[in-house]
């Protein structure tokens, strides 16, 4: 809502500082995003009458004229069309200072004298358009300093309304408020009665009452609509951000700004039979005075005529039965449109109006008649015409309802911690417009019409803390029984995994939660993700199911960047749905791509699968997890001979591996990228520690090289032995994997290290062959492993 | 007896003079060898009369005990010498880099939410979580934002084909908590929230946290005084902080939170747009409808709620111009946000 201060001031008197009024009003909860100077400042234009104009001896454009300021006459070249004698304008003498750097002086154009300048509107900053001189009317005293006539300097807020206080989209509600802050007597707008001078009336009916409980209308015949808005209503109007059209739209519009009110004209002689408020019929059709024509479904109300619809309830008129140049006879309507029933109507078609904007929010259900007086008043004073009665057609049941609200001085001491005076609090309400009673607990109040956010005791808490001031009421700590937090030792805290991923040099990474659906085929295991009705965009359409296809993102992203090593993770709600059911857990992804480590002359070489295994198996480490399993496994966008699925106590977590060199190539990724897709919730319960008694005797450590059939997985050598169940044998170890010269084709060796211990007593030479026997046959036997020579 | 003397001295004089361990064997064998100087002269004793021989053999073994700890002491000289030499044939260049071990960064905000939680964990308050794609009871109408309010103009949300949503606001966690919980509760609720906007200062995701705290007699002194308390630990500052009236339906009274501009520290600048102030965040006393949705009874207890954009507080804390710099995930942004 754009307001102009002095219009403000002339319903609230004040002598607050405009700093001081946009400070009160924001700190009231009206906040002033903006404030700017209604126009230029200026200093030495008056109002100049044109004299004589004579054509420039050596300039075609230019005209040179005589222009009087009342005193004297002075010799002013102009080059603006509209430079006629008679005219009045805004005229700058020698001396003036426009604006911040213009100043005016006496001139030669082209060989003639000039001794000022005549203005044209964009030029003092009164209208963004250059449209020649600024024509002024008649009446305006020829030589009177023209800025006070136009009420400047002066300037307009732009206030920010939350949606609740649509009463304050008016300068008669922001007046309203401005005189309880300011503490000044509101001069409100005279709205008293104009006497009907004829019979003439045009019948109304509600035909859906809970849409419009309430519709005041009135017929004004012989109106000059012709006549020219006069320069204070054009001004107060420009400063309220709207432009002047034609006197009849313009008073309504004066009349929405000044009380609140959205009202309609229409041209009575273009009606069909009575009026009739109703809901569309669907399909119906309306164009609209922008020229646009809807298609109407029935939840939309219209105001129709025995014909068809005119226009769109509370939100814009149609083309057909608007005043035209033609119009002699007016029909005001000045209408309560319940705000439910007007929601919504304006976003869906794209049609955000001033009158939209109040009706959503709610109008004073009790100001229509008031309205229609204030404008027919102005309407007789500027166009004349011959007003006839009244209408109020309006439905008891359907109009909102009074509310009556008590306030207790105990909830005012608990919620604000701070003690008033009855009196204090019954002057703060009633200045806000609420009846007041006095009780024996507290106040019994009856909220004003136009306030539709009042319904309960903490809506008067909030009027009072406003007025009061938020920032004088007192501060506290709450006071709360201590209590000990649980530390759940078995959990293992997420940041701790983060740290852990972080100190491998992982970075932390945030991706969309919405990702392209091409993608995530490509980089999925071939299900579709869940698709957002109103996706912002065509590649932000589906949700994630892992974290894989935002994580490669981030990889290309940098190694279009010229990053050589890029180490990502991220943890975040994926989103799996199956049948009706909706899965949204957290997971943990991975990426590591390029140089292992940063460039260093020690070491060069690509990051590998072991490279993300090590990190991985570390996760399942942390706080005594429990070992991570895995086994070679699947996945469409993994290479296969690089693709391992892990489970932790015998739960499948997620797969890790190397993304398939077709889909690398086809992301522009030149080196290998390795993934891991993780169930995070596993990776997080660990395990409270159960000590086990260390043995006091000594360790032994023996190695072997074993040969064996290069399709054997360590994990069956591992098995193998673990399968003996010996107790003593207390590691296995692998420190070399050798395939070549002096290994047979199809063969690997592998050496191993074996930890033994025995609780009880020191192992003997005799025992540690005796295992390490055991161990050879086992592997034998159940790998066809052998003891390499 | 002066051939003993001037035995002693020869010994002692190349023991001296000897400068590697070889030559040093050398002059040991000569002298203490079998076939010796000083053995040598052991065997002299043979001549002499039993009378004589305690005392001559008693100065031969001086000679010899002498001339041995001098050879053991050079010889330990030599080979400290010897060790030193070969330490420097194989010295490193110790200027050149180090064998790196990187430590990597969190995210800004997720830097940024853990010292969000561990601050009001300081004062009690539990993490909750919750869903981030929610239901239109928890998003909305439990939270006094019932269809055709106004409000959910202002949430540009994000819809699916059954009806649910993309949560809009941490709110429905506070929803959530209360459903489950009896009071007293105080948690903060960290988390993703989505709106169908984006231009220079808003991203369709981003984050919030929101704080809600339900029991007995919490007025509207206690949420100032909490926000104001961590505001300043927050910015680790001691900070103006004000309150304006302004509307959720969630909460009445409500409030937005105004906090002295941190980078100019309210004389005016670019980023408080000259006004020396910084919106920060938004709360107020739970909705008695949003009780009466949750099953709080009323009569014996009120609350305070509220909530603030993550990535707002980081930005202000890192002074980040740019908001979308946190989802490029570029890493030379992400880098410098250190362990």
């Amino acid at each position: 809502m754009k307001a102009s201060i002095s219009w403000l001031k002339s319903l609230c008197p004040t002598d607050l500082s405009i700093d001081d009024i946009i400070r009160r009003l924001t700190m009231a909860g009206l906040e002033v995003d903006g404030v700017k100077p209604a126009a230029k400042s200026w200093t030495h234009v008056v109002v100049g009458e044109v004299l004589s104009v004579t054509q420039h001896p050596d300039a075609d454009k230019l005209n040179v004229c005589e222009v009087t300021d009342g005193a004297s006459t002075y010799q002013v070249v102009c080059g603006a069309a509209n430079v006629r004698a008679g005219l009045k304008v805004p005229f700058a003498r020698v001396g003036a200072v426009i604006g911040e750097d213009r100043s005016i002086q006496q001139a030669k154009l082209r060989g003639v004298d000039s001794h000022g300048m005549l203005c044209g509107a964009d030029e003092l900053g009164l209208s963004d358009e250059r449209d020649g001189l600024m024509e002024l009317p008649d009446h305006f005293v020829t030589g009177s300093n023209f800025a006070d006539l136009l009420s400047l300097p002066d300037h307009v807020v732009e206030v920010d309304l939350t949606p609740n206080r649509g009463d304050c989209l008016s300068i008669t509600g922001l007046a309203r408020e401005l005189g309880v802050l300011g503490q000044s007597t509101v001069r409100y707008v005279d709205c008293g009665a104009v006497d009907p001078e004829s019979d003439e009336t045009h019948d109304v009916h509600l035909s859906a009452p809970e849409g419009c409980p309430s519709y005041v209308g009135r017929v004004i015949e012989h109106v000059d609509v012709t006549k020219p808005t006069p320069m204070w209503m054009v001004e107060r109007l420009r400063r309220s951000g709207i432009r002047s059209i034609d006197i009849i739209v313009d008073i309504t519009n004066y009349v929405m700004i000044e009380l609140g009110q959205p009202m309609h004209a229409f041209d009575r002689d273009q009606l069909v039979g009575e009026i009739d408020v109703r809901m569309a019929h669907p399909g119906e059709q309306l164009v609209l005075l922008n020229g646009k024509t809807l298609i109407l479904s029935d939840d939309v109300l219209v105001i129709a005529d025995q014909e068809k619809a005119l226009a769109l309830a509370g939100i814009m008129g149609g083309e057909h039965s608007g005043i035209s140049e033609q119009t002699t006879t007016v029909f005001l309507e000045s209408a309560y449109f319940d705000p439910i029933t007007i929601a919504g109507k304006a976003r869906r078609y794209g049609l955000h109006t001033d009158a939209s904007a109040r009706f959503e929010r709610g109008v004073d259900w009790q100001l229509a008649e008031r309205a229609c007086q204030r404008a027919t008043a102005l309407m007789l004073e500027i166009c004349g015409g011959v007003p006839g009665p009244v209408m109020i057609t309006d439905n008891e049941k359907a109009l909102p309802k009074i509310q009556v609200v008590s306030l207790t001085n105990a909830r005012i001491k608990q919620q604000l911690k701070i003690e008033l005076a009855p009196e204090t609090i019954q002057q703060m309400l009633q200045a806000l417009g609420f009846e007041v009673d006095v009780t024996s607990e507290g106040f019994l109040c009856i909220a004003p019409s136009w306030r539709f956010d009042i319904a309960i005791e903490q809506d008067l808490i909030e009027e009072i803390a406003r007025i009061y001031g938020y920032n004088n009421l007192p501060t506290s700590l709450p006071a709360q029984a201590l209590t000990m937090a649980a530390v759940t030792e078995a959990e293992t805290p997420l940041m701790r995994l983060k740290y852990y991923l972080v100190d491998q040099d992982v970075q932390e990474a945030v991706t969309y939660s919405f990702v392209d659906p091409e993608m995530q085929a490509l980089l999925g295991d071939g299900v579709r993700g869940v698709r957002l009705a109103n996706p912002i965009a065509s590649n932000l359409a589906e949700m994630r199911r892992s974290l894989i296809p935002g994580l490669v993102e981030a990889v290309r992203y940098n190694v279009n960047r010229q990053a050589a090593r890029v180490r990502v993770f991220e943890t975040g709600q994926c989103f799996v749905s199956s049948g009706d059911r909706l899965d949204q857990s957290e997971r943990l992804g991975i990426a590591l791509y390029g140089q292992q480590g940063p460039l260093h002359f020690s070491s060069d070489r690509l990051v590998d699968f072991y490279d993300l295994k090590g990190i991985v198996d570390g996760l399942g480490m942390i706080n005594g997890g429990g070992s991570l399993s895995w086994s070679s496994g699947e996945h469409p966008a993994l290479a296969p001979n690089q693709t391992a699925v892990l489970s932790l106590n015998g739960q499948s977590i997620g797969v890790v591996g190397r993304l398939h060199p077709r889909l690398a190539r086809e992301l522009d990724l030149p080196k290998p990228l390795f993934l891991a897709d993780l169930s995070l919730s596993p990776l997080l319960s660990g395990q409270v520690t159960a000590f086990k008694e260390i043995s006091r005797y000594p360790r032994v450590l023996r190695d072997l090289a074993v040969l064996v059939d290069d399709s054997i997985a360590w994990q069956q050598i591992v098995d193998a032995i673990e399968s003996l169940g010996d107790s003593r044998i207390q590691s296995v170890e692998l420190f070399d994997v050798y395939r070549g010269n002096g290994v047979p084709e199809g063969y690997q060796s592998l050496a191993l290290s074996l930890s033994l211990q025995d609780p009880e007593k020191t192992l003997d030479d005799g025992a540690i062959q005796e295992l390490v026997d055991q161990v050879v046959r086992i592997l034998g036997d159940q790998t066809g492993a052998e003891l390499r020579g | 007896m002066d051939n003993l003397q001037s035995i002693q001295e020869q010994a002692l004089a190349l023991i001296e003079s000897a400068d590697s361990l070889a030559y040093l064997e050398e002059v040991r064998v000569k002298f203490l060898g079998k076939k010796g100087l000083i053995s040598a002269q052991m065997k002299t004793l043979s001549r002499l009369s039993a009378e004589e021989r305690p005392e001559a053999g008693a100065k031969i073994n001086e000679v010899r005990d002498r001339v041995t700890a001098s050879l053991e002491a050079k010889k330990e000289t030599l080979e400290l010498h010897a060790e030193i030499q070969s330490l420097m044939r194989d010295a490193i260049d110790v200027t050149l880099p180090g064998r790196p071990q990187d430590v990597a960064g969190l995210h800004p905000v997720t830097r940024t939410l853990d010292r969000l939680n561990r601050l009001f964990s300081s004062l009690g308050y539990t993490v909750a979580t919750g869903p981030e794609i929610e239901d239109d009871w928890h998003n909305f109408e439990a939270l006094n934002i019932p269809s055709h309010h106004p409000a959910r103009a202002m949430h540009d949300t994000f819809y699916f084909d059954d009806g649910r949503v993309l949560r809009t606001h941490t709110s429905p966690v506070q929803i959530r908590t209360m459903v489950n919980e009896e009071p007293p509760i105080r948690i903060v609720a960290p988390g993703r929230v989505y709106r169908c906007d984006s231009d220079l200062t808003h991203t369709p995701m981003f984050h919030q946290i929101e704080g809600l705290v339900v029991d007995r007699d919490i007025s509207f002194s206690d949420l100032k005084g909490t926000i104001i308390t961590f505001l300043n630990r927050f910015f680790e500052a001691d900070l103006d902080v004000r309150f304006r009236p302004s509307y959720f339906p969630f909460t009445e009274p409500s409030a937005e939170v105004d906090v002295q501009c941190v980078m100019c520290e309210g004389s005016g600048c670019r980023v408080c747009s000259q006004t020396g102030w910084l919106e920060v965040m938004g709360c107020g006393m739970v909705h008695p409808k949003v009780f009466e949705q949750t099953g709080v009874d009323t009569s014996i207890y009120t609350g305070f709620a509220f909530g603030m954009g993550i990535e707002r507080l980081a930005m202000l804390r890192y002074g980040i111009g740019d908001l979308r710099l946190f989802y490029e995930n570029d890493l030379q942004f992400l880098n410098q946000f250190h362990g």
